[in-house]
C-alpha cells in the first residue's frame, strides 16, 4: 500500500519535471524570459531517479508477493522462485512500460552526460523532443496502465506468472530489447535537434554513430535472445517464425542496420544527409509501431500481451503525433545538399553502402507488408488472410543472393571511385571454387535446386572473402568480423534446412521405434514435485545410425498457479548438430506424443549472431 | 510547387495509415470464433488421398445420414491427440467422416495414417489450404458437424477431446 502510493506519486513527479524540462528549454532557446540558473543534468538524474524508485517499488511488491497490487496480483504467486518474481515485474504490460521509461529517463541522462562538446542549443532541442516522447509515455503509463492499482478486498494469493515465461532468456529479452528500441529514440530526437540547429557535421555524426552501434548492439541481442527462447520453451524446434511480433522487431533492425551504414557515408564525404535523417526517423517510428501493434492486440500472435483498445488508441495517436511533428520539421527544415559532393560513383564504396541500403529497404518492406497488409486487408474490404513463412521465404531468398555477394566485395572499394580489375582472377578463383563446393554439396544431399546452390555459393563466396581478409590489416576489424558472422548465419541456416530431420509418434513406455537408420528407446518415465510446478521426465535412448547411444530427457511441467502444462524440450548440442526432444501430453491416455528432431548446425546460428553483435562491439572502439 | 505536392502526398499516406489503424483498433474482438449458425457447406472438390482420383463433395456428403468434416494435417501436433476420437466417431452407426488434409505432403499423410489408423471414408487433399478457407476454418485441427440438409450445425475449433466427442453423440442420436 505505502510502496503502491510510493510509486505512483513518483511517477506524478517525474511527469512534472518531464513538463517543467520542456518549457526551461523552451525558454533557454528562445525566449529567455527567466533565468534560471540550474543544472539540466541534475534534472535529468532526478527524473531518472523517480522512475528508478517507482521501478524498485514494483519490484519490492513483486518479490513480497504483495496482492493488494493489482498487477502483482495477476502476475505473481508467492511460491514463485524469487528471480521470477524479479523478472515478472517486467513480464507484464504495465511493469514493461515502466521499464521503457526507466530507459529512456536513463539515456536521456547519459546522452547529456556524454554530450559535453555539442551545442548547447542543440542539447537543449534534443532534450525538447527526449521530453516529449518520455512525457507521452508517462501519460500512457499513468493514464491508462497504472502499474500501482489497488485490489480490495485484498486477494489471499496471486494468479501467477505464465509459466511459458519463466525461462531465464526472456527474462532478461525484453529489457535489452528496450535498451535498442529507446537507444533509437535518442537518434531520433537529436537527428531532429541536429536537422534545426543545421548542425550535421563530422562531429555530430562521430557523436550520434556511437548511439547507432549501442541500439544496433542490444537490438540484435534482444532479438537473438527472443528467438533462443522460442527455439527450446515453445517446442516447435525452429528459431523464427516469421510471427507479427517478431517481425515488428526485425523492422527497426533493417533500418538501424542500413543507417548506420549511411553514417559511415555521411562521416567520410558528408553526402545523404537527408536520407541519415529519413533512416533515423523512420527507425524510432517503427519501433513505436511495434509498440504499438504488439500492445493493442490488434494483431493476433503467440505472444498473448493485454488486449485494451483504450490502450491502443493511445498510442497510435501519440505515435502519429511524432510522425507527423517530424515530418513537418523534416520538410521546414531540410535543405538541399551543396551539388559539389553530390556526384557518386557508380563504382565506390557509397555505391556499394547505398546498394546495402536499397537492400535492407526492400527487406523491411517485405517484412512490413507481410506484417501490416493483413490488418488493411481487414479493414478495407473484411477479407481475412494470413501471412505465412512460404511469403517471406520467397520474396526474401532470391534477393540474398546478390546481397552476399556484395556484402563481399563492397567493403573493398575505395571511396570516390574505384575500378574492377584488380584481382579479378583471384576473385573469379574463388567464386569458382565456391561454386563447385556448393554443387558437391547440394549434389551429395540429394536435392537439386538451381537456386539453393546459387545461394550456398554466395554464402561461400562471402564466407572466403571475408576470411581472406582477416589476412589483411587493411580494412575495419569490427566490419570483417560482423560480415564473416553473417555468411555464417546464412551458412548455418542453409544446411540447418537441408540436413535437419524430423520424426514424430505416440509412444508409451518400454515402446521402441525404428526411425530412418535409428532406433528410439522410450524407457521410462518419473515425476518429480518442485516448488512450483510438477514434473514429469521421460528418458529416452536413442542409437543413430553410427550406432552411437545417448540419451536425452525430456520434461512436461505442469504448473499449479495457473494450471499451465509446458513442454521442456531436451536439446543435445553439439557443433554439428543439436538432437532436440519433445513430448507432449495426450489427454487421459497413457500414451505421449514424441517428437524426435536433429537440427543441423543449430549452435552456429546462435554463435554467429554472437560473432554480429561483438563485429557490432568491435566497431565502437574505433574512434 | 512539386514539393509542395510531395508534402500533402506523405500527410496523406500517414493520414490514411492512421485511420486504418484506428479503424482496426475497434474490430478488436475479431479473433475470437463465433458460432456459425445457418451455414451451408458448398460444394467443393479436390483429388482423393489414397486413389488420386478427382472426388466431389456432393457425392460424399450424404442426405441420410451426419456428415463429420475432420481439417488436419500430419505436421499439427493437437491433431494427434484427436485421432483416436476420430477413430471413435468412425465407429458410430449413421456417420459420414471426411477428412480434410490440409497443406500436407502427401507422403507424410499416408504414413501418419498408416501409423495411427485412417477414420476417414474419404479424404480431400487441401494442398494449398483453400478448400478449408472457404469451409470457413480457422486453423487446424477443426470439426464441423454437416446435417442432412447440408447445414454446419456445430464446428469445433482445436483438437476434439472426450466432452467433444460425447456432445457429437449426442447431436447424432
Amino acid at each position: 500500500m505505502l510502496l503502491s502510493n510510493l510509486g505512483y506519486y513518483s511517477l506524478v513527479l517525474g511527469l512534472i519535471l518531464s513538463i517543467f524540462l520542456i518549457f526551461y528549454s523552451i525558454n533557454e532557446i528562445k525566449y529567455k524570459l527567466f533565468n534560471l540558473k540550474i543544472s539540466l543534468l541534475s534534472i535529468l538524474f532526478l527524473q531518472f531517479f523517480t522512475v528508478l524508485l517507482s521501478f524498485f517499488c514494483l519490484i519490492f511488491l513483486f518479490v513480497y508477493s504483495d496482492f493488494s497490487n493489482q498487477i502483482v496480483y495477476n502476475n505473481s504467486h508467492s511460491s514463485d522462485p524469487l528471480f521470477y518474481k524479479i523478472t515478472g515485474t517486467w513480464g507484464n504490460h504495465e511493469g514493461s512500460l515502466l521499464l521503457w521509461l526507466l530507459v529512456l529517463t536513463l539515456f536521456i541522462f547519459l546522452f547529456n552526460l556524454t554530450s559535453k562538446g555539442q551545442p548547447k542549443r542543440y542539447k537543449l532541442l534534443t532534450i525538447i523532443f527526449q521530453q516529449i516522447i518520455i512525457s507521452g509515455f508517462f501519460l500512457f503509463l499513468l493514464i491508462t496502465s497504472n502499474p500501482f492499482n489497488y485490489l480490495s478486498p485484498i486477494p489471499i494469493e496471486g494468479l501467477g506468472l505464465n509459466p511459458i515465461l519463466q525461462d531465464p532468456a526472456l527474462a532478461i529479452h525484453p529489457p535489452i530489447l528496450y535498451l535498442g528500441y529507446v537507444g533509437s529514440s535518442i537518434i531520433f530526437s537529436s537527428s531532429l535537434a541536429a536537422l534545426i540547429e543545421k548542425n550535421i557535421n563530422r562531429d555530430w555524426t562521430v557523436h550520434i554513430k556511437k548511439w547507432i552501434l549501442y541500439s544496433w548492439i542490444f537490438l540484435t541481442a534482444g532479438i537473438m535472445l527472443g528467438s533462443i527462447w522460442a527455439y527450446y520453451e515453445l517446442g516447435w524446434g525452429g528459431f523464427w517464425f516469421w510471427d507479427p511480433v517478431e517481425n515488428v522487431s526485425l523492422m527497426p533492425w533493417f533500418c538501424l542496420t542500413a543507417l548506420f551504414h549511411t553514417i559511415i557515408v555521411l562521416e567520410k564525404r558528408l553526402i545523404l544527409k537527408s536520407w541519415a535523417l529519413v533512416l533515423a526517423i523512420a527507425t524510432f517510428t517503427l519501433s513505436m509501431n511495434g509498440t504499438f501493434l504488439v500492445r493493442s492486440g490488434i494483431l493476433n500472435s503467440v505472444h498473448t500481451f493485454a488486449n485494451d483498445p483504450e490502450r491502443g488508441i493511445f498510442i497510435l495517436i501519440f505515435l502519429f503525433i511524432l510522425i507527423f511533428l517530424s515530418i513537418i520539421i523534416f520538410f521546414v527544415f531540410q535543405e538541399d545538399e551543396n551539388s559539389i559532393n553530390k556526384n557518386i560513383f557508380w563504382l565506390s564504396k557509397e555505391t556499394s553502402i547505398l546498394v546495402n541500403n536499397w537492400f535492407m529497404m526492400y527487406f523491411l518492406a517485405v517484412v512490413l507488408i507481410g506484417t501490416i497488409y493483413p490488418i488493411f486487408l481487414e479493414v478495407i474490404n473484411d477479407h481475412k488472410i494470413s501471412i505465412g513463412p512460404p511469403f517471406f521465404h520467397k520474396l526474401i531468398i532470391p534477393f540474398l543472393i546478390p546481397f552476399l555477394i556484395f556484402m563481399a566485395f563492397g567493403p573493398k572499394l575505395k571511396w570516390i571511385n574505384d575500378d574492377l580489375k584488380k584481382n579479378k582472377i583471384k576473385n573469379i578463383f574463388i567464386l569458382l571454387i565456391c561454386l563447385l563446393i556448393s554443387f558437391l554439396i547440394i549434389y551429395i544431399k540429394g536435392k537439386s535446386y538451381l537456386i539453393l546452390t546459387i545461394l550456398f555459393t554466395a554464402s561461400f563466396y562471402l564466407f572466403f572473402v571475408t576470411l581472406i581478409d582477416f589476412l589483411n590489416k587493411k580494412y575495419n576489424l569490427g566490419q570483417k568480423i560482423a560480415h564473416f558472422a553473417f555468411s555464417i548465419f546464412v551458412l548455418s541456416i542453409l544446411f540447418n534446412s537441408i540436413y535437419s530431420t524430423e520424426f514424430s509418434a505416440n509412444m508409451k513406455i518400454g515402446d521402441e521405434i525404428k526411425f530412418n537408420n535409428g532406433i528410439i528407446k522410450f524407457e521410462k518415465i518419473e515425476t518429480f514435485k518442485e516448488k512450483n510446478f510438477n514434473s514429469l521426465v521421460g528418458s529416452f535412448s536413442i542409437t543413430d545410425k553410427n550406432n552411437n547411444i545417448f540419451s536425452l530427457e525430456p520434461e512436461i511441467r505442469i504448473y499449479d498457479q495457473p494450471k499451465i502444462v509446458t513442454s521442456e524440450a531436451d536439446i543435445k548440442t553439439t557443433f554439428f548438430s543439436d538432437k532436440f526432444l519433445v513430448i507432449n501430453l495426450i489427454k487421459d491416455d497413457d500414451y505421449f506424443n514424441v517428437r524426435y528432431q536433429i537440427k543441423a548446425f543449430m549452435i552456429w546460428i546462435w554463435i554467429s549472431v554472437s560473432l554480429l553483435i561483438v563485429g557490432g562491439i568491435l566497431s565502437l572502439r574505433k574512434k | 510547387m512539386k514539393k509542395n505536392i510531395i508534402y500533402l502526398l506523405v500527410f496523406f499516406i500517414f493520414a490514411f495509415i492512421f485511420f486504418i489503424f484506428l479503424n482496426g483498433l475497434n474490430e478488436s474482438k475479431k479473433y475470437i470464433p463465433k458460432q456459425v449458425k445457418k451455414r451451408f457447406v458448398v460444394e467443393f472438390s479436390s483429388k482423393d488421398l489414397l486413389s488420386n482420383k478427382k472426388i466431389f463433395s456432393k457425392d460424399y456428403i450424404s442426405n441420410d445420414k451426419f456428415t463429420v468434416i475432420n481439417i488436419w494435417s500430419s505436421w499439427c501436433v493437437p491433431c494427434r491427440s484427436e485421432h483416436k476420437y476420430l477413430m471413435s466417431i468412425n465407429q458410430l452407426y449413421n456417420v459420414n467422416l471426411i477428412g480434410i488434409n490440409y497443406k500436407d505432403k502427401e507422403d507424410n499423410a499416408k504414413k501418419f495414417l498408416k501409423e495411427f489408423g485412417n477414420p476417414f471414408n474419404i479424404i480431400f487433399i487441401d494442398k494449398n489450404g483453400i478448400l478449408s478457407i472457404e469451409l470457413g476454418a480457422y486453423g487446424v485441427p477443426e470439426t464441423l458437424i454437416v446435417n442432412q440438409k447440408n447445414e454446419v450445425i456445430k464446428k469445433f475449433i482445436g483438437p476434439l477431446n472426450k466432452r467433444n466427442l460425447n456432445e457429437i453423440k449426442k447431436i447424432i442420436n
